[in-house]
């Protein structure tokens, strides 16, 4: 067991854990944050993305100890009031549905959108394959992150589609 | 009398059908006018994270529709959120017709409790919520709204034809007076109960029938929606168990000497797994956290009895299912003469289908938190698809009273019928009872992957006859698999054919004069349950796959020889036609790309698509683009339904073309997302969603009918595109 000093959405926590102890682990069971979820434990699926200093990395493959001294930045340090123009996106595009992967998703795509302020459909697909939702809401993942890169440039939302009902 | 050691099954084992039938909130789930929170002892914990909420200030008008007098509105929502979306469909039945609007109110989930109905009430599963619940949901709301409206004229002494419900207030027309429902539910709450309160007219509709944002999105992309996973009380301990992954082997010792030096490691102690009639053994370690836990579990050092269950493996069973192909099996459907009119038609077609087992894989992995207290009452926090069946379950395992088991119903993670079986809540109570603590039983993805239930593999052996004109004349699906039922229920009947596992073979409506059903079972040792659409989800491939054979023999166009089949007038027919229209059908595609057609009908409904590919320069298949037509009837929330669409083609398109859960040495190969792998985001094609639905009576499910036409319509589209025949899943695009 050692003392690890963690900031975690701008908040210092000092913890007694085992080093080796993965990030996804202090954050969930010992700081008390539940919002990153535990999804494979091998960085296969992306439900525990978090920022370290901004990067987007798998917390459940990550070391604790190994986050000393670095900005983590988890789902629930986006934003205050959930007006992170991500999230913004993600509600006017109703993306999740079990919503158990989009902690993950949000924190990859904010991540993306950083880096790459205008995505196109490749960029998406290649920065978010690390990310699996089982629920299969990539094509809205794609829109809203669409969305939230228009609306970080201040430029009109795009139409939100719905599907066309006709008599049977 | 059943010897089924678990009611779920029991309740899950005989016919599905038959209480998806009873889950639309049958019998006694009407106890309207009931009037106690009694249920409310314990602080109820709120999805999204806030414990308490000052509920037994409350006045229930109805066991669903409790009124504080400030005025909040709570609605308990009896069906589990599992991402199909009934945390809004569900209350905004009753809040339709209560006339107050979803964002004034609280929604909670109930947890089992028998006011709601007997088994099934609550739970989720046979896309059966809405469907369900349509009419009776919305006669809740309308019952405390005509209550609300006598309450006002009776304090007003004005007829209540005066009396009019707007937005969570009763206002007197002529005056404009008003009184909010917090005023009036005490006095409501007291009058008696209308038994058919008048419905309001569908045009009148402000929610239903539109496309309206769920509640619980903005909880789910901040992180504050409680899952399961999520729920912590004080005092609790983590728990990870050891199971061998050869499944059906006997504990012989352990040694946890090293488990306990690990720092935070508390106990280990034996623990059973029940599902169905299996059980299965094994060794939990107790930790302060989970990581302390999984770091025992790593120095445990275990000895099992493999029983030559470790001889198991799946090339060996597929041929033991080929073999026994052969034989006749029991009769499902029948029609007319199959082998007479097989053996004097003039053209005949024969071919084979495969299908595998695989994962349910919620991204949730299976866990919960159980208290078995000092006095013997239990209280669980779980992501379970019914708050009844946990109790079931616990009640049975422990044996301890149903009532007096609290369970606190979270968001899942997924559910996909992984999450009928209540395995993972009876360990975590049987483990809170033996240390007495408050336990939370958290299951690897390794463990999630491994130990099933899985959905079956079928093969079907398929035969058709054609008459020189080109007409179907006869149909034989043989099914050969191992049964749901068998494997969970001693009290299985092999003498008769397994209508689950023939689901939905006898049930399309193509009129084709002689068609014959039959069912061959094969014994399994691994445990299998429902996944999305059950066995609809393999038998769709065969069954049509096959039509688009019988249509190549004919020399006809896929869809025109559906067509032919189907001169009736039927929703399959209707169904059909919309989707030849909007997918452009008999629009030429370009060299290189095909389409390819399928529809499926069965208990939980009826859709149909065509799946659009191209061929690779580099070989292999892209699949490009999705149509697909549901047929609903009536519709709740147009966008729900669309996102149930495509998340059906997803799971779909990954069932087809990765994994599989295949077995070897005993155990399932595949252990974690890298073996078993899950669609990524660059492998989802573009989905159009077309629903039917024109109001009325009818009302079809929409969790589960977009998944089985999928894989038959990829399946003939890459015939189309390449003329290569996909007779055994899961295939490789890449491959083709």
């Amino acid at each position: 067991m050692a003392l690890v000093k963690l900031t975690i959405n701008n908040q210092p926590h000092t913890i007694d854990v085992d080093p080796e102890m993965p990030l996804l682990w202090a954050i969930r069971d010992v700081v008390g944050l539940t919002g990153t979820k535990f999804g494979c434990g091998i960085a296969q699926c992306g439900a525990c993305t978090v920022h370290l200093d901004g990067a987007p990395i798998r917390s459940c493959s990550y070391p604790a100890s190994a986050a000393a001294g670095h900005k983590i930045t988890t789902i629930e340090g986006l934003s205050k009031n959930a007006d992170h123009p991500v999230q913004k996106a993600w509600i006017e595009h109703q993306v999740p549905q079990c919503g158990y992967c989009q902690s993950g998703q949000i924190m990859s795509a904010v991540a993306l959108l950083k880096q790459n302020p205008k995505p196109s459909e490749e960029d998406i697909d290649t920065a978010m394959q690390g990310n699996i939702c089982r629920c299969g809401t990539y094509e809205r993942i794609r829109k809203a992150i669409h969305s939230a890169s228009t609306e970080m440039a201040s430029a009109p939302k795009m139409p939100k589609s719905t599907p066309k009902i006709g008599k049977r | 009398m059943s010897t089924t050691p678990t009611s779920t099954a029991t309740e899950t084992g005989t016919s599905r059908r038959n209480f998806l039938k009873a889950a639309g909130l049958t019998g006694a789930a009407f106890a309207l006018g009931f009037s106690s929170a009694d249920s409310f002892a314990s602080p109820v914990l709120n999805l999204s994270g806030q414990p308490g909420m000052g509920l037994p200030e409350s006045v229930e008008l109805n066991p669903y529709i409790l009124i504080d007098k400030s005025g909040r509105i709570t609605l308990m929502n009896p069906r589990p959120e599992i991402g199909q979306g009934t945390y809004q469909s569900i209350p905004a039945l009753i809040a339709e017709e209560l006339e107050v609007s979803l964002d004034k109110v609280t929604i909670r989930q109930t947890g089992g409790e028998t006011k709601y109905g007997g088994m099934w009430s609550q739970a989720v599963g046979g896309s059966g919520s809405v469907r369900g619940g349509y009419m009776q949901m919305r006669k809740v709301g309308a019952s405390a709204r005509e209550m609300l409206r006598q309450a006002a004229s009776q304090q007003w002494a004005v007829p209540i034809e005066e009396c009019m419900a707007e937005n969570a207030t009763i206002v007197h027309k002529p005056s404009g007076k008003k009184l909010t429902y917090g005023q009036l539910a005490e006095v409501a709450a007291k009058l008696p109960v209308p038994k058919e309160p008048a419905l309001k007219d569908p045009k009148q509709f402000s929610m239903l029938g539109k496309p309206m944002p769920r509640p619980d999105v903005p909880l789910k992309v901040t992180g504050q929606a409680t899952f399961g996973i999520d729920a912590k009380v004080p005092g609790m301990v983590y728990a990870s168990i050891e199971r061998c992954p050869v499944l059906g082997s006997k504990l012989v010792s352990f040694d946890a000497s090293k488990s306990l030096k690990v720092k935070g490691v508390q106990k280990a102690v034996k623990i059973e797994r029940v599902v169905g009639k299996n059980r299965y053994e094994g060794v939990a370690i107790i930790a302060d956290n989970y990581w302390a836990a999984l770091q025992g579990r790593k120095a445990l050092s275990v000895t099992w009895d493999h029983n030559q269950f470790d001889t198991f493996n799946s090339a060996s069973f597929e041929n033991k299912l080929r073999d026994l192909a052969k034989t006749d099996g029991v009769q499902g459907h029948n029609t007319g003469d199959f082998e007479k009119s097989f053996a004097d038609a003039p053209n005949k077609v024969e071919a084979f289908y495969e299908t595998p087992m695989v994962s349910h894989s919620t991204m949730e992995p299976m866990n919960a938190l159980a208290h078995y207290k000092p006095d013997g009452k239990v209280e669980l926090w779980v992501s379970s698809q019914g708050g009844d069946l946990v109790r079931g379950d616990v009640a049975k395992v422990l044996n301890v009273k149903p009532d007096d088991i609290t369970v606190h119903i979270l968001f899942n993670g997924g559910g996909f019928g992984r999450r009928i079986t209540q395995d993972f809540a009876t360990e975590a109570a049987t483990l809170s009872k033996t240390i007495g603590k408050p336990v939370k039983v958290i299951w690897t993805r390794e463990d999630d992957t491994q130990l099933g239930p899985f959905r079956p593999m079928t093969f079907s052996a398929m035969r058709g006859a054609l008459s020189a004109d080109g007409k179907a004349v006869a149909l034989q699906h043989k099914v050969i698999s191992p049964s749901i039922d068998a494997t969970m229920n001693e009290t299985y009947d092999k003498t008769k054919a397994d209508d689950t596992m023939l689901e939905g073979t006898g049930d399309q409506k193509y009129e084709i004069p002689n068609l014959n059903t039959r069912y061959v079972h094969a014994d399994i040792h691994v445990p299998l349950t429902y996944w999305r659409s059950v066995t609809s989800s393999t038998l769709a491939f065969s069954h049509e796959c096959f039509i688009d054979e019988m249509a190549q023999k004919a020399g006809q166009d896929p869809l025109a020889f559906r067509m032919s089949m189907l001169t009736k007038d039927s929703d399959s027919k209707r169904v059909l036609t919309k989707l030849k229209e909007v997918s452009g059908w008999d629009n030429p595609l370009p060299a290189g790309k095909g389409r390819g057609i399928a529809q499926w009908e069965f208990f939980a409904g009826l859709s149909a698509q065509v799946v659009e590919v191209s061929k690779n320069k580099t070989g292999g298949i892209t699949v490009d683009k999705v149509y697909c037509v549901i047929d609903l009837g009536t519709v709740v929330n147009p966008d729900t339904v669309k996102a149930q669409i495509e998340g059906s083609i997803a799971m779909a398109l990954t069932a087809a073309t990765k994994d599989g859960i295949t077995f070897e040495n005993g155990q399932a190969v595949q252990k974690n997302f890298d073996a078993n792998r899950m669609l990524r985001i660059n492998e989802m094609p573009t989905v159009e969603v077309h629903i039917l639905a024109e109001g009325g009576p009818t009302i079809k499910g929409v969790g589960e009918p977009g998944l089985p036409p999928f894989a038959p319509a990829l399946a003939n589209a890459v015939f189309a595109a390449t003329g290569k025949r996909i007779r055994k899943l899961p295939f490789d695009l890449e491959k083709v």
